[in-house]
Protein backbone atom coordinates (compact mmCIF):
# COMPACT_ATOMS: atom_id res chain seq x y z
CA UNK A 1 0.00 0.00 0.00
CA UNK A 2 1.37 3.66 -0.49
CA UNK A 3 2.00 6.07 1.54
CA UNK A 4 1.43 9.42 1.78
CA UNK A 5 4.53 11.69 2.81
CA UNK A 6 4.86 12.16 6.68
CA UNK A 7 2.42 9.01 7.38
CA UNK A 8 4.13 6.54 9.55
CA UNK A 9 3.60 2.34 8.76
CA UNK A 10 3.72 -0.38 10.87
CA UNK A 11 6.76 -2.58 9.95
CA UNK A 12 4.69 -4.97 8.14
CA UNK A 13 2.44 -2.10 5.97
CA UNK A 14 5.71 -0.92 4.95
CA UNK A 15 7.33 -4.91 3.48
CA UNK A 16 3.86 -5.20 1.55
CA UNK A 17 4.77 -1.58 -0.21
CA UNK A 18 8.20 -2.86 -0.61
CA UNK A 19 6.98 -6.04 -2.45
CA UNK A 20 4.58 -4.09 -4.42
CA UNK A 21 7.02 -1.79 -5.21
CA UNK A 22 9.28 -4.97 -6.41
CA UNK A 23 7.65 -6.99 -8.09
CA UNK A 24 4.37 -4.98 -9.54
CA UNK A 25 6.02 -1.91 -9.84
CA UNK A 26 9.10 -3.72 -11.10
CA UNK A 27 6.95 -5.07 -13.85
CA UNK A 28 5.05 -2.20 -14.76
CA UNK A 29 7.83 -0.34 -15.60
CA UNK A 30 9.45 -2.61 -17.58
CA UNK A 31 6.87 -2.59 -19.87
CA UNK A 32 6.39 1.14 -19.81
CA UNK A 33 10.35 2.34 -20.31
CA UNK A 34 11.65 -0.37 -22.27
CA UNK A 35 10.53 0.42 -25.74
CA UNK A 36 12.15 -1.62 -27.50
CA UNK A 37 8.84 -4.74 -26.38
CA UNK A 38 7.49 -3.58 -29.66
CA UNK A 39 7.66 -6.48 -31.56
CA UNK A 40 9.10 -5.04 -34.83
CA UNK A 41 11.96 -3.53 -32.49
CA UNK A 42 12.76 -6.15 -30.22
CA UNK A 43 12.68 -9.13 -32.98
CA UNK A 44 15.63 -7.31 -34.84
CA UNK A 45 17.49 -5.50 -32.00
CA UNK A 46 17.07 -8.21 -29.52
CA UNK A 47 16.66 -11.61 -31.29
CA UNK A 48 18.60 -11.20 -34.71
CA UNK A 49 21.34 -8.74 -33.89
CA UNK A 50 23.28 -11.29 -31.46
CA UNK A 51 23.27 -14.03 -33.93
CA UNK A 52 24.58 -11.59 -36.45
CA UNK A 53 27.28 -10.54 -33.93
CA UNK A 54 27.94 -14.37 -33.14
CA UNK A 55 28.80 -14.62 -36.83
CA UNK A 56 30.67 -11.86 -37.17
CA UNK A 57 33.39 -12.99 -34.76
CA UNK A 58 33.12 -17.00 -35.37
CA UNK A 59 34.04 -15.78 -39.08
CA UNK A 60 36.57 -13.42 -38.26
CA UNK A 61 37.72 -16.07 -35.90
CA UNK A 62 37.93 -18.21 -38.57
CA UNK A 63 39.92 -15.38 -40.76
CA UNK A 64 42.45 -14.88 -38.67
CA UNK A 65 42.75 -18.79 -37.90
CA UNK A 66 42.30 -18.94 -34.09
CA UNK A 67 39.49 -20.52 -31.59
CA UNK A 68 36.88 -22.85 -32.87
CA UNK A 69 33.51 -21.58 -33.40
CA UNK A 70 31.92 -22.95 -30.07
CA UNK A 71 34.35 -20.18 -28.17
CA UNK A 72 32.65 -17.36 -30.47
CA UNK A 73 29.03 -18.65 -29.55
CA UNK A 74 29.25 -18.75 -25.86
CA UNK A 75 31.13 -15.65 -25.52
CA UNK A 76 29.35 -13.70 -27.65
CA UNK A 77 25.81 -15.03 -26.76
CA UNK A 78 26.86 -13.97 -23.13
CA UNK A 79 27.95 -11.01 -23.84
CA UNK A 80 24.74 -9.81 -25.67
CA UNK A 81 22.91 -10.26 -22.76
CA UNK A 82 24.78 -6.75 -21.53
CA UNK A 83 22.80 -5.29 -24.65
CA UNK A 84 19.26 -5.09 -22.84
CA UNK A 85 20.74 -5.23 -19.22
CA UNK A 86 22.50 -1.96 -19.89
CA UNK A 87 19.87 0.04 -21.72
CA UNK A 88 16.63 -0.72 -19.95
CA UNK A 89 18.55 0.19 -16.74
CA UNK A 90 19.81 3.22 -18.20
CA UNK A 91 15.98 4.20 -19.29
CA UNK A 92 15.26 3.32 -15.71
CA UNK A 93 16.19 6.63 -15.45
CA UNK A 94 15.91 8.56 -19.13
CA UNK A 95 12.93 6.79 -19.85
CA UNK A 96 11.41 8.47 -16.92
CA UNK A 97 13.08 11.94 -17.65
CA UNK A 98 11.69 11.83 -21.47
CA UNK A 99 8.47 11.32 -20.46
CA UNK A 100 8.96 14.13 -17.51
CA UNK A 101 8.11 11.95 -14.81
CA UNK A 102 11.26 11.54 -13.34
CA UNK A 103 10.48 14.41 -10.68
CA UNK A 104 7.58 12.48 -9.62
CA UNK A 105 9.25 9.20 -9.22
CA UNK A 106 12.27 10.48 -7.28
CA UNK A 107 9.81 12.73 -4.88
CA UNK A 108 7.51 9.86 -4.17
CA UNK A 109 8.18 8.09 -0.56
CA UNK A 110 9.08 5.12 -1.49
CA UNK A 111 12.05 2.86 -0.49
CA UNK A 112 14.66 3.54 -3.35
CA UNK A 113 16.55 0.31 -2.96
CA UNK A 114 13.00 -1.67 -3.67
CA UNK A 115 12.15 0.80 -6.27
CA UNK A 116 15.71 0.35 -8.36
CA UNK A 117 15.94 -3.76 -7.56
CA UNK A 118 12.19 -4.09 -8.69
CA UNK A 119 12.89 -2.22 -12.21
CA UNK A 120 16.13 -4.46 -12.28
CA UNK A 121 14.10 -7.89 -11.83
CA UNK A 122 12.55 -7.90 -15.14
CA UNK A 123 15.36 -6.83 -16.79
CA UNK A 124 17.60 -9.43 -15.60
CA UNK A 125 15.09 -12.29 -16.79
CA UNK A 126 15.03 -10.36 -20.38
CA UNK A 127 18.97 -10.20 -20.48
CA UNK A 128 18.46 -14.03 -19.75
CA UNK A 129 16.48 -14.72 -22.44
CA UNK A 130 17.96 -12.70 -24.99
CA UNK A 131 21.16 -14.47 -24.40
CA UNK A 132 19.79 -17.80 -24.57
CA UNK A 133 17.76 -17.61 -27.80
CA UNK A 134 21.06 -16.14 -29.58
CA UNK A 135 23.24 -19.08 -27.67
CA UNK A 136 20.59 -21.25 -29.43
CA UNK A 137 20.06 -20.54 -32.49
CA UNK A 138 24.07 -19.03 -33.32
CA UNK A 139 24.76 -22.75 -32.31
CA UNK A 140 22.55 -24.04 -34.73
CA UNK A 141 23.45 -21.75 -37.60
CA UNK A 142 26.87 -22.19 -36.90
CA UNK A 143 26.85 -26.20 -36.41
CA UNK A 144 27.71 -25.76 -32.93
CA UNK A 145 26.59 -28.93 -30.83
CA UNK A 146 26.01 -28.34 -27.24
CA UNK A 147 24.63 -31.61 -25.43
CA UNK A 148 21.42 -31.44 -23.44
CA UNK A 149 22.84 -31.90 -20.41
CA UNK A 150 25.36 -28.69 -20.42
CA UNK A 151 22.36 -26.84 -21.14
CA UNK A 152 20.90 -26.08 -17.21
CA UNK A 153 24.52 -25.50 -16.00
CA UNK A 154 25.27 -22.72 -19.25
CA UNK A 155 21.44 -21.33 -18.11
CA UNK A 156 22.94 -20.71 -14.47
CA UNK A 157 26.10 -18.83 -15.98
CA UNK A 158 23.56 -17.21 -18.01
CA UNK A 159 21.72 -15.82 -15.11
CA UNK A 160 24.36 -14.63 -13.26
CA UNK A 161 25.92 -12.87 -16.21
CA UNK A 162 22.78 -10.67 -16.50
CA UNK A 163 22.31 -10.20 -12.64
CA UNK A 164 25.77 -9.12 -12.56
CA UNK A 165 25.41 -7.04 -15.69
CA UNK A 166 22.20 -5.17 -14.72
CA UNK A 167 24.11 -4.42 -11.47
CA UNK A 168 26.59 -2.32 -13.68
CA UNK A 169 23.51 -1.03 -15.38
CA UNK A 170 22.08 0.32 -12.03
CA UNK A 171 25.14 2.22 -11.46
CA UNK A 172 25.42 3.83 -14.87
CA UNK A 173 21.38 4.38 -14.36
CA UNK A 174 23.23 6.60 -11.62
CA UNK A 175 25.53 8.41 -14.48
CA UNK A 176 22.81 8.77 -16.63
CA UNK A 177 21.02 11.17 -13.73
CA UNK A 178 23.41 13.63 -14.62
CA UNK A 179 24.47 12.57 -18.51
CA UNK A 180 21.48 13.16 -20.65
CA UNK A 181 23.20 10.92 -23.83
CA UNK A 182 22.36 7.53 -21.91
CA UNK A 183 22.71 5.67 -25.44
CA UNK A 184 26.04 6.73 -26.15
CA UNK A 185 27.26 5.46 -22.56
CA UNK A 186 25.41 2.30 -23.02
CA UNK A 187 26.98 1.93 -26.42
CA UNK A 188 30.69 2.51 -24.77
CA UNK A 189 29.87 0.40 -21.62
CA UNK A 190 28.92 -2.26 -24.35
CA UNK A 191 32.36 -2.12 -26.00
CA UNK A 192 34.34 -1.62 -23.03
CA UNK A 193 32.64 -5.26 -21.93
CA UNK A 194 33.11 -6.37 -25.49
CA UNK A 195 36.62 -5.79 -25.43
CA UNK A 196 37.67 -6.50 -21.51
CA UNK A 197 35.51 -9.44 -21.24
CA UNK A 198 37.17 -12.33 -23.02
CA UNK A 199 34.54 -12.43 -25.73
CA UNK A 200 36.23 -13.23 -28.46
CA UNK A 201 40.00 -12.87 -27.02
CA UNK A 202 40.59 -15.23 -24.06
CA UNK A 203 41.96 -13.24 -21.27
CA UNK A 204 45.39 -15.03 -20.83
CA UNK A 205 45.47 -13.85 -24.75
CA UNK A 206 45.32 -10.40 -23.88
CA UNK A 207 47.77 -8.07 -22.54
CA UNK A 208 47.78 -8.44 -18.46
CA UNK A 209 46.23 -4.89 -17.47
CA UNK A 210 43.32 -5.74 -20.49
CA UNK A 211 43.48 -9.10 -18.34
CA UNK A 212 43.14 -7.77 -14.58
CA UNK A 213 40.50 -4.79 -15.97
CA UNK A 214 38.49 -7.75 -17.17
CA UNK A 215 38.35 -9.67 -14.52
CA UNK A 216 36.70 -7.10 -12.31
CA UNK A 217 34.11 -6.41 -15.09
CA UNK A 218 30.63 -8.48 -15.06
CA UNK A 219 30.68 -10.96 -17.50
CA UNK A 220 34.10 -11.98 -17.45
CA UNK A 221 33.91 -14.98 -15.22
CA UNK A 222 30.46 -16.18 -16.33
CA UNK A 223 31.95 -16.19 -19.85
CA UNK A 224 34.64 -18.47 -18.57
CA UNK A 225 32.45 -20.45 -16.58
CA UNK A 226 29.83 -21.04 -19.46
CA UNK A 227 32.46 -22.04 -21.74
CA UNK A 228 33.84 -24.41 -18.82
CA UNK A 229 30.40 -26.01 -18.64
CA UNK A 230 29.88 -26.28 -22.19
CA UNK A 231 33.51 -28.58 -22.27
CA UNK A 232 31.94 -30.90 -19.42
CA UNK A 233 33.05 -29.19 -16.43
CA UNK A 234 30.59 -29.69 -13.67
CA UNK A 235 28.73 -26.84 -11.56
CA UNK A 236 31.05 -27.52 -8.52
CA UNK A 237 34.15 -26.54 -10.89
CA UNK A 238 32.78 -23.35 -11.98
CA UNK A 239 31.24 -22.34 -9.07
CA UNK A 240 33.99 -20.46 -7.61
CA UNK A 241 33.80 -18.34 -10.96
CA UNK A 242 29.93 -18.01 -10.54
CA UNK A 243 30.59 -16.81 -6.57
CA UNK A 244 33.06 -14.31 -7.96
CA UNK A 245 30.21 -13.02 -10.99
CA UNK A 246 27.79 -13.15 -8.24
CA UNK A 247 30.68 -10.85 -6.17
CA UNK A 248 30.83 -8.16 -8.84
CA UNK A 249 27.60 -7.99 -9.49
CA UNK A 250 26.30 -7.26 -5.58
CA UNK A 251 28.96 -4.77 -5.78
CA UNK A 252 28.01 -3.12 -8.72
CA UNK A 253 24.39 -3.33 -7.74
CA UNK A 254 25.28 -1.66 -4.08
CA UNK A 255 27.79 0.79 -5.79
CA UNK A 256 24.81 1.52 -8.05
CA UNK A 257 22.01 2.42 -5.19
CA UNK A 258 24.75 4.34 -3.42
CA UNK A 259 25.61 6.37 -6.19
CA UNK A 260 22.01 7.07 -7.40
CA UNK A 261 21.62 8.34 -3.86
CA UNK A 262 24.50 10.46 -4.25
CA UNK A 263 23.56 11.94 -7.90
CA UNK A 264 19.69 12.30 -6.96
CA UNK A 265 20.45 14.56 -4.19
CA UNK A 266 23.17 16.50 -6.65
CA UNK A 267 20.70 16.83 -9.16
CA UNK A 268 17.95 18.56 -7.31
CA UNK A 269 20.69 20.93 -5.21
CA UNK A 270 21.37 21.82 -9.45
CA UNK A 271 17.80 21.56 -10.91
CA UNK A 272 18.74 19.19 -13.65
CA UNK A 273 16.49 16.05 -12.99
CA UNK A 274 14.69 16.84 -16.21
CA UNK A 275 17.10 18.30 -18.52
CA UNK A 276 16.30 16.76 -21.62
CA UNK B 1 19.28 25.36 -65.77
CA UNK B 2 18.05 27.24 -63.02
CA UNK B 3 15.96 24.18 -61.69
CA UNK B 4 18.97 22.01 -61.56
CA UNK B 5 21.34 25.37 -59.68
CA UNK B 6 18.09 25.85 -56.77
CA UNK B 7 18.47 21.71 -56.33
CA UNK B 8 22.38 22.04 -56.16
CA UNK B 9 21.79 24.78 -53.08
CA UNK B 10 19.14 22.52 -51.85
CA UNK B 11 21.61 20.19 -51.62
CA UNK B 12 24.78 21.71 -50.42
CA UNK B 13 22.75 24.10 -47.81
CA UNK B 14 21.61 21.35 -45.91
CA UNK B 15 24.87 19.14 -46.37
CA UNK B 16 26.34 21.63 -44.85
CA UNK B 17 23.92 22.69 -41.94
CA UNK B 18 23.27 18.77 -41.19
CA UNK B 19 27.49 18.51 -41.16
CA UNK B 20 27.36 21.10 -38.60
CA UNK B 21 24.67 19.17 -36.43
CA UNK B 22 25.96 15.82 -36.88
CA UNK B 23 29.81 17.29 -35.90
CA UNK B 24 28.52 18.24 -32.28
CA UNK B 25 26.08 15.61 -31.99
CA UNK B 26 27.10 12.88 -29.17
CA UNK B 27 25.54 9.89 -30.73
CA UNK B 28 26.46 10.74 -34.45
CA UNK B 29 29.28 12.18 -34.17
CA UNK B 30 31.77 11.15 -30.86
CA UNK B 31 29.98 7.52 -30.69
CA UNK B 32 30.49 6.88 -34.34
CA UNK B 33 33.88 7.52 -33.72
CA UNK B 34 34.63 5.45 -30.62
CA UNK B 35 32.28 2.52 -31.74
CA UNK B 36 34.14 0.85 -34.04
CA UNK B 37 37.00 1.20 -32.23
CA UNK B 38 35.94 -1.01 -30.14
CA UNK B 39 35.19 -3.40 -32.56
CA UNK B 40 38.29 -3.11 -34.50
CA UNK B 41 40.19 -3.34 -31.10
CA UNK B 42 38.97 -6.77 -31.29
CA UNK B 43 39.62 -7.83 -34.00
CA UNK B 44 43.38 -6.49 -34.14
CA UNK B 45 43.72 -8.49 -31.03
CA UNK B 46 42.70 -11.85 -32.73
CA UNK B 47 44.18 -10.98 -35.73
CA UNK B 48 47.58 -10.60 -33.87
CA UNK B 49 46.97 -13.98 -32.08
CA UNK B 50 47.62 -15.49 -36.00
CA UNK B 51 50.56 -13.43 -35.88
CA UNK B 52 50.23 -13.22 -39.52
CA UNK B 53 51.13 -9.20 -39.73
CA UNK B 54 49.84 -9.28 -43.41
CA UNK B 55 46.70 -10.15 -42.23
CA UNK B 56 46.74 -7.89 -39.30
CA UNK B 57 47.38 -5.11 -42.20
CA UNK B 58 44.13 -6.79 -44.19
CA UNK B 59 42.26 -5.86 -40.53
CA UNK B 60 43.95 -2.68 -40.41
CA UNK B 61 42.29 -1.02 -43.80
CA UNK B 62 38.71 -3.26 -43.24
CA UNK B 63 38.42 -1.97 -39.54
CA UNK B 64 38.92 1.82 -40.65
CA UNK B 65 36.41 1.43 -43.23
CA UNK B 66 34.50 -0.57 -41.31
CA UNK B 67 33.27 2.52 -39.30
CA UNK B 68 31.58 4.06 -42.21
CA UNK B 69 28.70 1.38 -42.80
CA UNK B 70 28.05 1.79 -38.78
CA UNK B 71 27.66 5.27 -39.20
CA UNK B 72 25.57 4.67 -42.47
CA UNK B 73 23.41 1.55 -41.26
CA UNK B 74 22.27 2.88 -37.06
CA UNK B 75 23.13 6.85 -37.96
CA UNK B 76 21.21 7.10 -41.24
CA UNK B 77 17.84 4.99 -40.68
CA UNK B 78 18.13 6.78 -37.39
CA UNK B 79 18.14 10.47 -38.69
CA UNK B 80 14.55 10.94 -39.70
CA UNK B 81 13.49 9.28 -36.78
CA UNK B 82 15.13 11.97 -34.28
CA UNK B 83 13.11 14.20 -36.66
CA UNK B 84 10.25 12.44 -35.73
CA UNK B 85 10.61 12.96 -32.08
CA UNK B 86 12.12 16.30 -32.46
CA UNK B 87 8.72 17.23 -34.07
CA UNK B 88 10.67 18.11 -37.56
CA UNK B 89 9.52 15.26 -39.55
CA UNK B 90 6.24 17.12 -41.00
CA UNK B 91 7.69 20.11 -41.42
CA UNK B 92 10.76 18.39 -43.61
CA UNK B 93 8.08 16.20 -45.75
CA UNK B 94 5.79 19.53 -46.16
CA UNK B 95 9.35 21.96 -47.56
CA UNK B 96 8.75 23.08 -50.82
CA UNK B 97 11.09 20.81 -52.18
CA UNK B 98 11.20 17.18 -53.26
CA UNK B 99 11.86 14.77 -49.99
CA UNK B 100 14.77 13.38 -51.44
CA UNK B 101 16.42 16.70 -52.09
CA UNK B 102 15.72 17.54 -48.22
CA UNK B 103 16.69 13.82 -47.23
CA UNK B 104 19.60 13.16 -49.10
CA UNK B 105 21.97 15.55 -47.73
CA UNK B 106 21.60 14.33 -43.85
CA UNK B 107 22.75 11.13 -44.68
CA UNK B 108 25.94 13.05 -46.79
CA UNK B 109 26.25 14.76 -44.07
CA UNK B 110 26.68 11.62 -42.18
CA UNK B 111 29.06 9.82 -44.47
CA UNK B 112 30.81 12.64 -44.64
CA UNK B 113 31.14 12.77 -40.65
CA UNK B 114 32.61 9.04 -40.91
CA UNK B 115 35.92 9.91 -42.65
CA UNK B 116 36.09 10.46 -38.58
CA UNK B 117 35.71 7.27 -37.74
CA UNK B 118 38.06 6.19 -40.56
CA UNK B 119 41.05 8.55 -40.00
CA UNK B 120 40.42 7.44 -36.20
CA UNK B 121 40.44 4.07 -36.66
CA UNK B 122 43.78 3.91 -38.76
CA UNK B 123 45.34 6.12 -36.22
CA UNK B 124 44.66 3.75 -33.52
CA UNK B 125 45.94 0.86 -35.47
CA UNK B 126 49.01 2.60 -35.86
CA UNK B 127 49.47 3.98 -32.77
CA UNK B 128 48.50 1.22 -30.93
CA UNK B 129 49.23 -2.08 -32.19
CA UNK B 130 51.89 -0.42 -34.86
CA UNK B 131 50.08 -1.24 -38.16
CA UNK B 132 51.14 0.27 -41.12
CA UNK B 133 49.04 0.66 -43.78
CA UNK B 134 50.77 1.44 -47.08
CA UNK B 135 49.03 3.28 -49.44
CA UNK B 136 50.41 2.66 -53.18
CA UNK B 137 48.26 4.62 -55.16
CA UNK B 138 47.21 7.61 -53.10
CA UNK B 139 44.98 9.58 -55.75
CA UNK B 140 43.19 6.11 -56.89
CA UNK B 141 42.69 5.47 -52.85
CA UNK B 142 41.10 9.02 -52.56
CA UNK B 143 38.31 8.65 -55.37
CA UNK B 144 37.93 5.21 -54.25
CA UNK B 145 37.12 6.29 -50.59
CA UNK B 146 34.99 9.55 -51.93
CA UNK B 147 32.91 7.19 -54.29
CA UNK B 148 32.20 4.02 -50.88
CA UNK B 149 31.29 7.21 -49.09
CA UNK B 150 28.49 8.64 -51.70
CA UNK B 151 27.59 5.28 -52.56
CA UNK B 152 27.33 4.39 -48.67
CA UNK B 153 25.05 8.05 -48.35
CA UNK B 154 22.75 6.77 -50.88
CA UNK B 155 22.18 3.38 -49.33
CA UNK B 156 21.23 5.38 -46.13
CA UNK B 157 19.01 7.52 -47.68
CA UNK B 158 16.98 4.52 -49.07
CA UNK B 159 17.34 3.15 -44.93
CA UNK B 160 16.20 6.59 -43.84
CA UNK B 161 13.05 6.85 -46.05
CA UNK B 162 11.46 3.82 -44.69
CA UNK B 163 11.48 5.78 -41.37
CA UNK B 164 9.00 8.07 -42.38
CA UNK B 165 6.59 5.96 -43.01
CA UNK B 166 7.20 3.17 -40.22
CA UNK B 167 8.58 4.45 -37.07
CA UNK B 168 10.12 1.45 -36.09
CA UNK B 169 12.18 1.55 -39.28
CA UNK B 170 14.99 2.56 -37.19
CA UNK B 171 15.42 -0.76 -35.85
CA UNK B 172 16.45 -1.98 -39.00
CA UNK B 173 19.07 -0.27 -39.45
CA UNK B 174 20.79 -1.34 -35.65
CA UNK B 175 19.97 -5.16 -37.12
CA UNK B 176 22.02 -3.98 -40.36
CA UNK B 177 25.19 -3.25 -38.87
CA UNK B 178 26.55 -6.90 -37.89
CA UNK B 179 25.54 -8.30 -41.43
CA UNK B 180 26.98 -5.17 -43.28
CA UNK B 181 30.47 -5.59 -41.10
CA UNK B 182 30.38 -9.25 -42.17
CA UNK B 183 29.39 -9.25 -45.98
CA UNK B 184 31.09 -6.48 -47.14
CA UNK B 185 34.71 -7.79 -47.22
CA UNK B 186 35.80 -5.51 -44.32
CA UNK B 187 37.20 -8.19 -41.81
CA UNK B 188 36.18 -11.73 -43.65
CA UNK B 189 37.76 -12.28 -47.46
CA UNK B 190 34.30 -13.11 -49.36
CA UNK B 191 35.65 -16.27 -50.47
CA UNK B 192 34.70 -17.86 -47.06
CA UNK B 193 30.99 -17.75 -47.24
CA UNK B 194 28.83 -19.73 -49.28
CA UNK B 195 27.74 -19.07 -52.96
CA UNK B 196 24.70 -17.24 -52.10
CA UNK B 197 26.06 -15.03 -49.85
CA UNK B 198 28.63 -13.83 -51.79
CA UNK B 199 26.16 -12.74 -54.52
CA UNK B 200 24.11 -11.09 -51.62
CA UNK B 201 27.32 -8.97 -51.13
CA UNK B 202 27.98 -8.34 -54.08
CA UNK B 203 24.86 -6.05 -54.04
CA UNK B 204 26.03 -3.81 -51.52
CA UNK B 205 28.21 -0.49 -52.50
CA UNK B 206 30.50 -0.93 -49.47
CA UNK B 207 31.66 -4.18 -50.95
CA UNK B 208 32.94 -2.90 -54.39
CA UNK B 209 34.11 0.19 -52.72
CA UNK B 210 35.80 -1.74 -49.74
CA UNK B 211 37.62 -4.03 -53.11
CA UNK B 212 38.31 -0.74 -55.00
CA UNK B 213 40.38 0.79 -51.44
CA UNK B 214 42.21 -2.38 -50.88
CA UNK B 215 42.90 -2.36 -54.77
CA UNK B 216 44.24 1.41 -54.75
CA UNK B 217 46.38 0.83 -51.16
CA UNK B 218 47.98 -2.47 -53.12
CA UNK B 219 48.75 -0.42 -56.45
CA UNK B 220 46.47 -2.32 -58.29
CA UNK B 221 43.40 -0.83 -60.61
CA UNK B 222 40.51 -0.37 -58.74
CA UNK B 223 39.00 1.80 -61.87
CA UNK B 224 36.22 -0.94 -62.81
CA UNK B 225 35.45 -1.71 -58.49
CA UNK B 226 35.25 2.26 -58.19
CA UNK B 227 32.72 2.06 -61.00
CA UNK B 228 30.65 -1.03 -60.00
CA UNK B 229 30.19 0.85 -56.74
CA UNK B 230 29.11 4.39 -58.28
CA UNK B 231 27.17 2.73 -60.31
CA UNK B 232 25.26 1.07 -57.17
CA UNK B 233 25.34 3.70 -55.17
CA UNK B 234 23.38 5.45 -58.01
CA UNK B 235 20.69 2.86 -58.20
CA UNK B 236 19.88 3.17 -54.68
CA UNK B 237 19.57 6.81 -55.08
CA UNK B 238 17.08 5.90 -57.99
CA UNK B 239 15.30 3.55 -56.09
CA UNK B 240 14.56 5.80 -52.81
CA UNK B 241 13.74 8.73 -54.47
CA UNK B 242 10.96 6.65 -56.24
CA UNK B 243 10.19 4.98 -52.64
CA UNK B 244 10.42 7.82 -51.15
CA UNK B 245 7.51 9.69 -52.95
CA UNK B 246 5.53 6.56 -52.26
CA UNK B 247 6.18 6.38 -48.75
CA UNK B 248 5.38 10.04 -47.95
CA UNK B 249 2.08 9.28 -49.81
CA UNK B 250 1.25 6.08 -47.85
CA UNK B 251 2.46 8.33 -43.94
CA UNK B 252 0.21 10.98 -45.13
CA UNK B 253 -3.04 8.84 -46.07
CA UNK B 254 -2.50 7.05 -42.69
CA UNK B 255 -1.21 9.82 -40.57
CA UNK B 256 1.89 8.37 -39.17
CA UNK B 257 4.40 11.31 -39.86
CA UNK B 258 4.14 12.32 -36.20
CA UNK B 259 3.80 8.98 -34.35
CA UNK B 260 6.56 8.53 -32.26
Amino acid sequence: MPMRPGASASGGASLLAAFRVVFVGGVISFRALFNWLNPYIYVPTMLIAPVFQILLFAYVGRSAGVADDGFYVIGNAVQYASIPCLFAMANTIAGERFTQTLGIVLSTPVNRVALFVGRSLPVVANGWFVAMVALFVGGRVLGVDLPLRVWPGIALCVVVASASCTGLGLLQASIALRVRSTAVLSNIVFGVLLVFCGTNVALDALPAWMAGVGRVLPLTHAIEGARRVAGGAGLGEVAGLLAREAALGVAFTVAGLLALRYVEGQSRRHATLELQ
Amino acid sequence: MNGLRRSARVLFTLWWLQLKIVAVSAFDGILNVIYPLFFATTAFLMFGQSGNPEALVYAGLGAAVMGTWSAMATSASGALQSQRWQGTLELLVCAPTRLALAVLPVTAALATVALYSLVATLVWGRVVFGIEVQIASPVAFVVALAVTLASLATFGFLLSVTVVRYRTGWALGNLLEYPGWLLCGFLVPLDLFPGWVQWLAQTLPPTWGMAAIRSAAAGQTPWGEIAVCAGLGLGYAVLATILSERLVDSARRNATLALT
